[in-house]
């Protein structure tokens, strides 16, 4: 305490003599966002935190809405759902229902950082600190990304992408081109392999492959389907060719290679979303991990900035008061409760490591031996790099921290009358909850569990999709809606089986392909 | 064909520099180490980059905002209209479907802040069926909430509005000899009178020229001059040959230059006006309403909101409107605004009183072919039985030619009576001249598009 209290005025008398210190008013100027940077840059840099090199960009709120409503790509191809994101936001944020986001980043190199132009100077520094280097340098480490997104390709992608897409609208029509895409969306969770690595995106691949590409994906499809249907029974021993030979989970890459009615322009946009898809599935699972970076190092960036003086007392007052509303979580008992805030649990997390590596107590010994008492930078740059919100929670959430936000887990069973508490923030507890709450950051878990089972080559060309039923949990409403559109993209009947965790059938949505005309 | 995927790669290569090159303002970090920051204003370019988007989808979803647009007519006075850009469509119409759960079966949720609960513990199952499951299993945006609520401005509000509507007849004053005329600009000509001179674009002309015809001598009186110096540096002597030639020649091409006019006629450049026939931009729309004892106030505010309608409607075509309230029982008076809708008589019905008005106003201020004259009617149409037919003889001989159209609303919901059938002769013989029945609230706008919708085939 005395200690802390020491510091303090160290850092009082000493801010007085800091010629780089940053005035304390609110309006930003180019030369003070110049100065901030410059100032983060060298404490981030000291503190070992490797990025791409940066590019703020200064926009208005009407852009930053923009931004918002091509879920932050500076350039996209153009579809009504991004005109409805707009309009919704557009309406939230006149209304003053909802402020809007401080900060964009765009995974990229250079990264992107947007900074609203009505912005105080003191939240245009957070949001230096927060998006161009914390969220860069998760960008740049976290092995998610490395693997799965190219930062160098993504924007020159995206603008492959958005005239591809403006010249089939002018060679097939704006709505024969929207068809296809509103299919595409609605199974673009589907777009990826899970499991495999996938190949990086090149623009100067995409430019000269395409129109290769086209023919042979088309001859490779004419290939599959040259076996006319034979009529009446066919004698044979060997059981016939399954296809596909196991079921596959990329459901946009499967109809993209073997659905039998596409032309080659429609599998290039179901291509496009697919690499779209997932060049954003490392954000979906990594939102805690990611955002709890971003919180920590603004958080600990500026204080640093203030201990050497270069930022004043009103200036850490304002800042403050925004970090504390960033990071809230609000109790279950809260009318503001709304889920398990990402920057709260994850910002909650990477101080705890520090805390571990620094101060351990007894029980961060036990339950923590390899980090506690380690040098933090290096414990938490090693947390960063390997890990996603699931494997991270598993390996690194604390005792201290699951007493800190009085986790407890309820199950719900359909089948019992009654909700039961099946842990709280107990001895008995601690372990059970972490793996509760990390599966529940499990993609996996999250979203049903659907692959393509099987196409039938010799009669009606249908195309059967399973869903392996995830704790009992039944499909939601818009199913069907879904089916619709495989049924679209696949140009046959299409059916979705229902399988029981015995592996029985349970249920079969059908639904009829709708004959195309000529 | 070939040239397509050229022209691809060239309309990318085109955009991605620019893309690069957008950098407006750039301010580099005074640290030299290292790769810079950029800093970039982007504030100036790239407004409106979700226009697109946002037309495509009022454009998709253009069946259903008509319908929030009808319903927001129906539902509410309509007085809110004119300001009313908050559209309401079913989040279910705009939905973009997506695999996910539903609640049920088995879900376990670890929740924060705690404040009772022990292991074991049972708790009831909330109201609503939700549990605790539901919040985690729609991890998407959308909430609770049933409609996708949106603004679109004024004027597309009215577009939807009136959409598919016409006004009737409105040609007829644009085509009379009378009409006035309105100067536009049209380029720029050779000739005109001085008035008209187009300075900037006379000199510009003249500047050229000059440049042009003296381009060659003053090029080569600069290098003359420049040939003179080197003779004077190396110190040749003034009556030296080159010295003397040079001189010459310098002055022959000062001359030269000289005599290229400043300003020549061929340079004028006279601003061209034309004259253009102006169609009558203002419009007259007379409301006629019945006070009688017959007609309440639900009658009266149904007869307030058809005006309205037709208000804003003739607002679209017409860059001045003027009102003209005339109020009858068995007498008509002109009343202003607030008198017309807000009080109310007592007594019989002599609608012919209203017409004759009408017919006197219309004549008096209005006159020719200034004027675009719209007449709405309304009442329950019980009138005193002779006068109706003074009624369709007024209507006809005086009224009807003067008037681009005649709408005349009967809010009843009883049998039709003598005025309506004496209407009904009107209307099978004149074209503009159209009548419709209200009975509720409801009726007013379907009547409304009835009326107006556009008619295709009718010259």
């Amino acid at each position: 305490m005395t200690e802390k209290k020491s510091t303090k005025t160290k850092a009082a008398s000493k801010s007085k003599l800091n010629k780089n210190r940053l005035p304390e008013q609110s309006e930003w100027t180019f030369e003070l966002i110049e100065q901030a940077e410059t100032e983060i840059k060298r404490v981030a840099k000291n503190f070992g935190l490797d990025t791409y090199p940066n590019q703020l960009e200064v926009i208005t709120a009407e852009q930053m809405m923009d931004a918002y409503a091509s879920v932050g790509m500076p350039i996209s191809y153009y579809h009504w759902s991004f005109g409805k994101h707009f309009l919704g936001t557009e309406k939230s944020y006149k209304r003053g229902q909802m402020g809007l986001a401080y900060e964009i980043v765009i995974n990229s190199n250079p990264c992107i950082a947007y900074l609203m132009e009505e912005n105080s100077l003191t939240m245009q520094t957070l949001v230096i600190a927060h998006a161009a280097y914390g969220h860069n340098s998760f960008f740049k480490g976290n092995y998610l990304f490395r693997t799965w997104t190219d930062a160098d390709a993504i924007i020159d992608y995206m603008l492959f992408a958005k005239n591809f897409i403006a010249d089939c609208e002018q060679r097939h029509g704006i709505e024969a081109v929207e068809l296809v895409l509103d299919s595409c969306h609605a199974l673009q969770n589907y777009g990826v392999d899970r499991y495999k690595r996938p190949a990086k995106i090149s623009l100067a691949k995409e430019q000269l492959k395409q129109r290769e590409r086209e023919d042979y994906l088309q001859s490779q499809v004419n290939d599959l389907w040259r076996t006319v249907p034979r009529r009446g029974p066919v004698a044979s021993d060997e059981e016939p060719r399954r296809v596909p030979s196991e079921p596959q989970e990329n459901l946009l890459y499967f109809i993209e290679k073997y659905s039998p009615m596409l032309e080659p322009w429609q599998r290039e946009i179901v291509r496009v979303t697919r690499k779209i898809s997932q060049y954003f599935y490392p954000q979906r699972q990594t939102q805690v991990m990611n955002e709890g970076w971003a919180t920590f190092w603004h958080y600990t960036i500026l204080n640093q900035l203030y201990e050497e003086g270069i930022v004043g007392d009103g200036f850490m007052m304002e800042f403050l008061q925004s970090h504390t509303n960033v990071i809230y979580q609000p109790p279950i008992t809260s009318p503001h409760f709304n889920g398990i805030n990402p920057y709260a649990l994850g910002f909650g997390m990477m101080c705890d490591i520090r805390r571990i590596c620094e101060s351990p107590t007894e029980e961060d010994y036990h339950w923590f031996p390899e980090i506690a008492g380690q040098d933090w930078q290096k414990t938490l740059d090693f947390a960063m790099r390997n890990f996603k919100d699931e494997s991270f929670i598993l390996q690194y959430l604390s005792p201290k921290l699951i007493r800190d936000f009085h986790f407890f887990s309820v199950l719900d069973d359909d089948a019992q009358e009654t909700l039961e508490i099946s842990a709280i923030h107990d001895d008995d507890g601690y372990r059970y909850l972490r793996e509760r709450l990390a599966g529940q950051y499990n993609l996996g878990n999250r979203e049903p569990n659907i692959q393509v089972w099987s196409v039938d080559m010799h009669g009606n060309r249908s195309l059967t999709l399973r869903h392996v039923q995830f704790q009992r949990r039944p499909l939601n409403q818009q199913t069907e809606e879904v089916m619709r559109h495989v049924a679209r993209l696949w140009g046959f009947d299409v059916y979705l089986d229902t399988v029981d965790a015995a592996g029985n059938v349970t249920g079969r949505v059908e639904i009829k392909s709708e004959r195309r005309s000529g | 064909m070939v040239s397509t995927r050229e022209k691809n790669l060239l309309t990318f290569i085109l955009e991605r520099t620019q893309h690069r090159q957008t950098t407006l303002r750039q301010f580099q970090a005074t640290n030299q180490e290292a790769i810079l920051a950029q800093l970039i204003d982007r504030r100036i370019q790239g407004k409106n980059k979700s226009a697109v988007n946002r037309e495509r989808f009022l454009r998709r979803y253009k069946n259903q905002i008509k319908e929030a647009v009808t319903r927001a007519v129906k539902g509410r006075s309509i007085t809110n209209v004119e300001g009313g850009e908050k559209i309401s469509i079913p989040v279910k119409d705009v939905n973009e479907p997506s695999f996910g759960h539903d609640y049920g079966g088995v879900w376990e949720t670890v929740r924060p802040g705690n404040k009772e609960y022990l292991k074991g513990d049972q708790v009831k199952r909330p109201k609503g069926g939700g549990g605790s499951g539901k919040g985690q299993a729609s991890n998407s945006e959308e909430t609770s909430e049933d409609e996708f609520v949106f603004e679109v401005s004024r004027e597309e509000f009215m577009n939807y509005f009136f959409e598919d509507l016409e006004l009737p007849n409105m040609v007829k004053t644009q085509l009379t000899a009378s009409t006035d005329f309105k100067q536009l600009r049209a380029g720029y000509k050779l000739s005109g009178t001085t008035a008209n001179l187009h300075i900037l674009r006379s000199l510009r002309g003249a500047l050229s020229r000059r440049i042009a015809v003296g381009g060659k001598s003053s090029r080569r009186l600069k290098q003359a001059m420049q040939e003179m110096q080197d003779l004077i540096n190396q110190d040749v002597d003034d009556n030296d040959e080159r010295v003397v030639a040079l001189r010459h020649e310098i002055n022959h091409l000062r001359t030269r230059l000289l005599a290229i006019p400043f300003l020549d006629t061929l340079d004028l450049r006279f601003s061209n006006r034309i004259k253009i026939p102006k169609p009558s931009t203002q419009a007259v729309m007379f409301c006629l309403l019945d006070v009688s004892g017959s007609m309440d106030e639900a009658k009266k505010d149904t007869a307030k909101r058809f005006f309205i309608l037709l208000y804003l409607f003739l607002t679209r075509s017409y860059e001045k409107i003027e009102l003209v309230f005339i109020r009858h029982h068995t007498t008509a008076i002109e009343v202003d605004e607030q008198e017309f809708f807000n009080s109310r008589e007592s007594g019989g019905t002599v609608v012919s009183s209203a017409i004759i008005l009408l017919n006197t106003i219309l004549r008096e201020r209005y006159p020719g072919s200034d004027w675009n004259a719209y007449v709405a009617q309304a009442s329950d149409g019980d009138n005193w039985d002779n006068d109706s037919i003074t009624c369709r003889q007024t209507l006809v001989e005086s009224v009807l030619p003067l008037v681009q159209y005649y709408a005349y609303v009967e809010i009843t919901d009883g049998e039709p009576q003598n005025l309506w059938r004496e209407y009904e002769k009107i209307a099978s013989e004149h074209g503009h001249f159209a009548m419709r029945k209200i009975e509720d609230p409801a009726d007013i706008y379907p009547v409304f598009r009835d009326l107006f919708k556009k008619q295709n085939a009718k010259l």
